[in-house]
């Protein structure tokens, strides 16, 4: 057991090591910082969904939805509101936040496919409102004609917008608040009720847990993570299409949580690193790029269905 | 006052009356064995008194209060904690953890962030308590589904148990083991009425378990209720052995 634990510790250090110098180690790879917080971005948003796929037990596939709402959120509050970064990082994160709570009650009681279908579809109804909605969204166009601003504490400023490390190290920094909450609830009696749902709903029901208002509780605050997500993938690129919103989107965070191991916290992190890299390598090789990270998954899922984190473990206990 | 008292209910499932008109009262402190024969309406029986499906028709009360339209987590808050047939419990975790999640729910933490030191040492403390009653504590950390099927359901047992239950139900709590499993999920059980005063109603199988252990028995037989009397009422009823025990015994 204690050996455990600090091999855990071990690990849980070098991911931290790793993401707090990733500024200077992935350019000398030949990488580049923009893609680094790309990878933090999108790690963010597939570890709040395994928040509710893996230590719940509940597959949502309309993620997207709130990644986008939180995108849209942040861009539009920059665009017409206020020319603030953290006002629209707050914005972004509570719109997709109340819709999921809002929305929450009328798909908790679906299981499975069901809550699966459901959640698609709601998702596409935020797709088709930004699609159609031009002059307020920008349309199929994306919304364009803003920029995230310089953070500004009064006594510093400092300038996200050019300075790329600097953005970098922002997004870290609510990477790590955020990731830190989710640790944190995990290993809490809540959290441990929501294993108890993951593992076996009828004796979780029978031991006294209203299984569907912990669902909620669980489902807005991965929402809630993933809208932050959302916020910060929108500053990122300056910019918000409406395929944050679309459902290949969500099924792109499934497959990120799957990929890197959906029962193991850092796994969606792993997963989200390898798609991001491979998209930005194949895609400049070759249009069809999607197929072979398609065929990449179907092959961890068939062998290694723990992920590629589970492969490295059995590696590391063997 | 009685503890449980069911009036009347029955469960339809279409035409399929698999529950028709029982009654039971049960006292505190009662050791009830609900009999029959397979399709006797036994587990459906359970299933209305715990809040699984509600009844067709008929009034269930509980320690006063009706509780006839309450959830089954609602029930559970007032005091009636059960068992399945099928051991439901929380494989991938181990036992120390499956008790911790059910030490925790009853201790009102279900929806803390936090535990402090002090309620996380009474947490341990009952943990311990529990594996110890349960002669669970040289496995606590033993995954449930690796371990047999008689500490599966002793450990499934004592998660009812720290519900700190005024009422235990119990489905079949010896089904599908062998003599020495079966003789020690009995004397837990006779352990836990005796010495814990607890209220529990069994469907078993096993009739040496159930004339070993039942305060009272009740039988059934194609959803109505045949017959009801201590052990050795039930033993002697002719209706009894015509339906059940007589082709049991033959």
């Amino acid at each position: 057991m204690a050996g455990d634990d600090l091999q855990k510790r071990a690990a849980t250090a070098i991911v931290w090591l790793l993401l707090l110098g990733m500024p200077f180690w992935l350019p000398a790879i030949g990488g580049y910082t923009e893609l680094g917080a790309r990878v933090v971005v999108l790690g963010l948003a597939a570890m709040s969904l395994n928040f509710l796929l893996g230590y719940t037990g509940v597959l949502s596939f309309g993620h997207a939805a709130y990644f986008g709402l939180g995108a849209y959120g942040a861009g539009m509050t920059i665009r017409y509101l206020v020319p603030s970064t953290s006002l629209s990082i707050i914005v972004g994160t509570l719109a997709g936040t109340i819709a999921a709570a809002l929305i929450g009650p009328m798909i908790i009681r679906l299981r499975g496919v069901y809550f699966a279908m459901v959640t698609i579809a709601f998702g596409q109804t935020f797709y088709f409102i930004a699609f159609r909605w031009n002059t307020v969204t920008g349309g199929d166009d994306g919304l364009i004609g803003w920029t995230r601003q310089p953070l500004d504490f009064g006594f510093a400023k400092i300038d996200i917008l050019h300075d790329s490390v600097a953005f970098y190290y922002l997004v870290l920094v609510l990477f790590a608040v955020a990731v830190g909450c989710m640790a944190w609830l995990l290993r809490s009696p809540f959290g441990r009720t929501l294993l108890a749902i993951r593992e076996n709903e009828r004796r979780a029901r029978f031991l006294g847990i209203p299984v569907d208002q912990h669902i909620w509780i669980s489902w807005v605050i991965s929402c809630c993570f993933v809208s932050l997500a959302g916020a910060l993938y929108a500053l990122l690129n300056n910019f918000v299409d409406p395929r944050a919103l679309y459902w290949s989107q969500s099924g792109d965070f499934v497959i990120m949580a799957v990929l890197g191991g959906m029962r193991s916290f850092w796994g969606p992190l792993l997963g989200a690193a390898i798609f991001v890299v491979l998209q930005d390598y194949l895609s400049s090789q070759t249009q069809n790029w999607m197929s072979f990270v398609g065929l990449f998954f179907v092959l961890v899922v068939l062998f290694f269905p723990r992920g590629v984190l589970g492969i490295i473990r059995r590696r590391a206990a063997a | 006052m009685s503890l449980l008292r069911v009036e009347n209910v029955s469960k339809h499932f279409g035409s399929l009356v698999a529950v028709n008109n029982i009654s039971m009262v049960v006292e505190p402190g009662e050791l009830r064995a609900v009999i029959g024969p397979n399709g006797a309406g036994k587990t459906t029986f359970f299933n209305l008194i715990s809040g699984f499906f509600p009844p067709t028709s008929g009034r269930i009360v509980f320690n006063g209060e009706d509780i006839t339209a309450l959830k089954p987590a609602r029930r559970v808050w007032r005091g009636m904690a059960r068992t399945f047939q099928i051991t439901e419990v929380f494989p991938e975790l181990p036992v120390r953890e499956n008790l911790r999640i059910a030490v925790e729910v009853a201790a009102g933490n279900r929806l803390n962030p936090w535990l402090s030191r002090d309620a996380d040492g009474e947490v341990r403390a009952r943990i311990v308590e529990l594996m110890d009653m349960g002669g669970l504590a040289d496995k606590a950390d033993r995954l449930v589904g690796e371990l047999a099927h008689g500490d599966q359901r002793a450990t499934e047992i004592m998660m009812a148990l720290a519900l700190n239950p005024r009422l235990l139900l119990l489905d079949e709590p010896t089904a599908g083991m062998g003599d020495q499993e079966t003789y020690d999920i009995t004397q837990l059980i006779r352990k836990l009425h005796r010495e814990e005063k607890l209220a529990i109603v069994l469907i078993e199988h096993d009739m040496r378990v159930v004339f070993h252990l039942a305060d009272r028995i009740m039988v059934l037989a194609e959803g109505e209720p045949l017959a009801e009397g201590t052990p050795r009422e039930i033993g002697a009823n002719e209706a009894v052995q015509a339906a059940y025990l007589g082709k049991a015994a033959a």
